[in-house]
């Protein structure tokens, strides 16, 4: 737990990439490899659930520290952070310098067993492990316990640290740490061997990714060069089609296996040996429905004939990466796409995989139009990728871009704000915008990005002067300071009182220039939809 | 009876015509320290402690009229008797004890209650009204021994050393950047400064405070810094293109702030040592049970968690006003930073 917990602030205490990854290839290279497959887990994002209900941990947390109440949630709003709270506040053990056992033992003998206990056992159980763990243990057990491990490494440096120790090339190691897999010893030795024959016939392959084209399209060269397809609203999925079986699997790396049967059921149409990317999308006549249709399906567990029905799936395949059983990623786009094409023109009619058309342009300027109209197709913009480019693992500046539309705004103004956590705990952050109805501003969006740390600290500054009432840890404040939101989605709710929601608000500029009267209204906003 | 009643000038204590720590510019002041929110510029005179009258002259304009007053001294003001005992914040640091008529007040200015081989330690001083700080008054703010702490910070400079980095320590030029520069190693290589540190040390080894040698690092381009150097500079020297100029480096910010993880993100440092010249919350309650003070006065931080603790625990206490508005926490640091910074 030492050495883990040493690994977790040498990663948060620095921003220097290499550095990050020496502390990583200083823990792989001595940590055993049970304690080394769980260093996986928790730093590949996966975590427990939340094991302990937080008003329990908070009591049991106020009691350890001898502190009342509300002196433990004046310091929560200090913080910002409950795992850190309760590691600052409590006394330090008896003996902080001492060895606290392998992580091994912490996770799965007493981290994973509180699942099981009882309220008052798992009281007794954290007393025990706050007793024993100095502050840096203390803090990294609390975020295990609250489910809120989070780490400043990305899997890619994880991976690149991995096949430092090990030799094995980056690939195999990103190609290992997909899907399903056991954090015990075993996976360890097989993540690290140097044979890189792998059983698991399931696994997708990483995701290429795209960067977000910053500068104006034509700078990318002839247009020749360049395939256009539709940047669809959807869940990007591989299609693994092996050994007689077909799994799903989603970008965040879940098994969506059962949850799309109609696609998957094509895929069983497919020759062996084959994987697709493409995004799975809500269906109907020729047409895909808005967003919020999948997120119909996605919520359920089973799924009726009516739902699977009125939500039908497909799979918009733009990408082959494997091919009669060969790994094809190496190959141009052009090439890939012309195999893809006589894959899926092969299918039966009807069937739940299509192909995602390339969006055909003679100059530069008719992708300009293209992209304004995106949104009549219920895509986000457009894809750019380079005909002869590889499909890359992870991000890859150059080769494939994603050119959105450019976003609804509306000038709100800042009406609550409530304190950040995280990196912005003990400033306010956090804020809610009104727009105009009837004379009165009515709650609009809630949005915490866009601002620098220097227009924040503005804002800041203004709430704490600026509060004309408290709810709890929120703050009304003075209508003043009016923003230029940016969104991508619109559509009506009933659980807004705006009867509006919109999809990824953001600050997209504070308007100094405004004042509050100068802002939108509902009804401006409404001729949106 | 009231010996002291807040204005809008600062704390005024009436039977001795002065203020103490005045926030505007008035006849007669009694200053604790030299912090820029602890002193205003243009009063008629000063009084303070002489082991602070060099440091309060090298922040005033020249000719300012400083009476020193050795710590334990009294003087007569009015009907009221005046002494200074040593609060251990900065160098020349006070506390400032009223009496009059058998009724003792104090008001600390800033303290902390750990040693500080740069200043006279912090001496509890009996009172029946104690007005007291309260920058970290909360519990999560517990310090570890300075000497922990300096080993961490000195352990990090070697090891930038080692890997050809220039080491950027951040801390207020006055009181902080000499308080570390007397912990750090010179073995481990050559201790540059900032401008404003250099100032404000050389006024600390004019007052015998022994300090490990250390060189101005001017303000021209100087890409040739040895590369095992540390340069001890303001916050606000942080991404500043002097702070720059120094090539590869590695940052770090030495303030009681940096307890907090969110507070050393959001600097986006290298590293945050915590490391404080301000009582933490044991040190706070310690120092208020030491005056043995029946009333207390909370100001400067934290003043409704303190007061409320205080009163659940059967003292008279109450919140009082800081010269920055607002309940910004750090606006008395950032305002020794923004002072540090100007030339
Ligand atoms: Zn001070
Ligand atoms: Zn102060």
């Amino acid at each position: 737990m030492k050495a883990f917990a040493r690994l977790y602030a040498d990663l948060d205490e620095t921003t220097a990439t290499s550095e990050k990854v020496a502390a990583l290839v200083r823990y792989f290279g001595d940590a055993p490899a049970a304690d080394a497959a769980w260093a996986v887990h928790f730093l590949s994002g996966r975590r427990p659930k939340r094991l302990i209900r937080s008003g329990d941990l908070r009591a049991w947390a106020t009691e350890a520290a001898a502190i009342p109440e509300w002196l433990f949630d004046e310091s929560y709003h200090a913080v910002g952070d409950l795992a850190e709270t309760i590691a600052l506040l409590l006394p330090e053990p008896a003996d902080p310098a001492g060895d606290s056992g392998p992580l091994r033992v912490w996770v799965e003998e007493r981290l994973l067993r509180l699942r099981d206990l009882d309220p008052p056992a798992q009281r007794t159980a954290l007393l025990a492990a706050w007793s024993e763990l100095g502050g840096r243990e203390r803090y990294v057990w609390n975020k295990l316990i609250t489910g809120a491990f989070r780490v400043g490494a990305s899997q890619r440096l994880v991976v690149r640290a991995l096949a430092e120790v090990s030799g094995v090339p980056d690939e195999v190691i990103a190609h290992r740490l997909m899907g399903a897999w056991e954090p015990d010893a075993d996976f360890f030795r097989r993540l690290v061997a140097t044979d890189t024959e792998d059983a698991d016939r399931s696994r997708p392959y990483p995701f290429a990714l795209a960067y977000p084209l910053e500068l104006e399209a034509d700078a990318l060269g002839p247009v020749e060069e360049w395939q256009a397809e539709w940047k669809w609203d959807g869940i990007r999925a591989q299609l693994v089609r092996r050994a007689g079986s077909v799994w799903l699997w989603s970008r965040g790396e879940d098994l969506l296996t059962g949850r799309f049967p109609e696609v998957e059921l094509t895929g069983g149409v497919l020759p062996d040996g084959t994987v697709l990317d493409g995004e799975l999308l809500p269906w109907l006549d020729g047409a895909p429905l808005p967003f919020a249709q999948l997120q119909r399906r996605i919520g359920r567990k089973t799924l009726s004939r009516k739902i699977l029905a009125e939500v039908p799936v497909v799979l918009l395949a733009y990408d082959l990466l494997e091919d009669a059983g060969a790994d094809v990623r190496g190959q141009p786009l052009v090439q890939r796409r012309a195999r893809l094409e006589a894959l899926v023109g092969a299918l039966p009619g009807g069937a739940a995989i299509r192909m995602s058309p390339i969006v055909a342009a003679l100059d530069w300027a008719a992708l300009v139009d293209a992209r304004q109209a995106a949104r009549d197709q219920n895509a986000e913009g457009l894809m750019l990728k380079r005909r002869n480019s590889v499909y890359g693992v992870g991000r890859r500046r150059g080769d494939w871009w994603k050119w959105k539309v450019d976003p609804y705004s509306v000038d709100a103004v800042l009406i609550y704000a409530q304190l950040g956590s995280g990196r912005r705990a003990g400033l306010f952050t956090d804020y809610t915008f009104g727009i105009w109805d009837d004379g009165k501003l009515v709650p609009f969006a809630k949005a915490y990005s866009g601002l620098t740390d220097a227009e924040i600290a503005k804002v800041d500054a203004f709430v704490r002067q600026n509060t004309v009432e408290r709810f709890g840890p929120v703050r009304v404040v003075k209508p003043e300071l009016v923003f230029e939101l940016a969104f991508e989605g619109i559509q009506r709710s009933s659980r807004h009182r705006s009867g509006i929601a919109v999809r990824f608000p953001r600050m997209a500029r504070w308007r100094t220039d405004k004042r509050a009267a100068d802002a939108d209204s509902l009804d401006t906003v409404r001729a949106l939809l | 009876m009231s010996l002291l009643r807040l204005t809008d000038r600062g704390l005024y204590c009436e039977a001795g015509d002065f203020h103490v720590d005045a926030w505007a510019a008035v006849p007669r002041v009694v200053v604790t320290h030299a912090h820029g929110d602890h002193v205003a510029w243009g009063c008629g005179a000063y009084l303070t402690s002489s082991a602070g009258a060099a440091v309060l002259a090298a922040r005033l304009p020249a000719g300012a009229a400083i009476t020193p007053l050795a710590y334990g001294e009294s003087v007569t003001m009015g009907s009221v008797r005046v002494s200074l005992h040593p609060a251990g914040h900065i160098l020349g640091s006070a506390q400032v004890r009223l009496e009059l008529h058998g009724e003792v007040w104090v008001v600390s200015g800033d303290y902390k209650t750990e040693p500080d081989p740069t200043c006279t330690p912090f001496e509890p001083v009996r009172c029946r009204t104690f007005i007291t700080e309260s920058t970290f008054g909360l519990p999560i703010y517990r310090w570890r021994p300075e000497h922990e702490v300096m080993a961490d910070i000195n352990r990090w400079w070697r090891n930038n050393a080692e890997a050809g980095r220039v080491s950027l320590l951040y801390g207020y030029a006055l009181g902080k950047a000499q308080r570390l520069i007397a912990g750090l190693d010179p073995g481990i290589g050559p201790i540059l400064t900032h401008g404003a540190v250099e100032r404000m040390t050389g006024v600390y080894r004019s007052q015998g405070v022994p300090l490990p040698p250390t060189t101005y690092a001017g303000a021209g381009a100087r890409r040739d810094t040895p590369r095992g150097a540390i340069v001890v500079a303001p916050p606000a020297a942080d991404a500043s293109p002097w702070s720059r100029r120094f090539g590869p480096s590695s940052n770090a910010f030495a303030s009681g702030w940096m307890r907090v993880r969110g507070a050393r993100r959001r600097r986006s440092l290298d590293r945050g040592f915590a490391l404080s010249d301000h009582a933490d919350w044991p040190g706070l309650l310690a120092a208020i049970e030491a005056t043995g003070a029946e009333s207390v006065w909370v100001t400067h931080g934290y003043t409704t968690v303190l007061t409320r603790w205080l009163s659940e625990h059967g003292l008279e206490a109450r919140a009082v006003a800081t010269r920055f508005e607002g309940e910004r926490e750090d606006a008395a640091d950032a305002a020794d930073t923004a002072e540090a910074a100007a030339p």
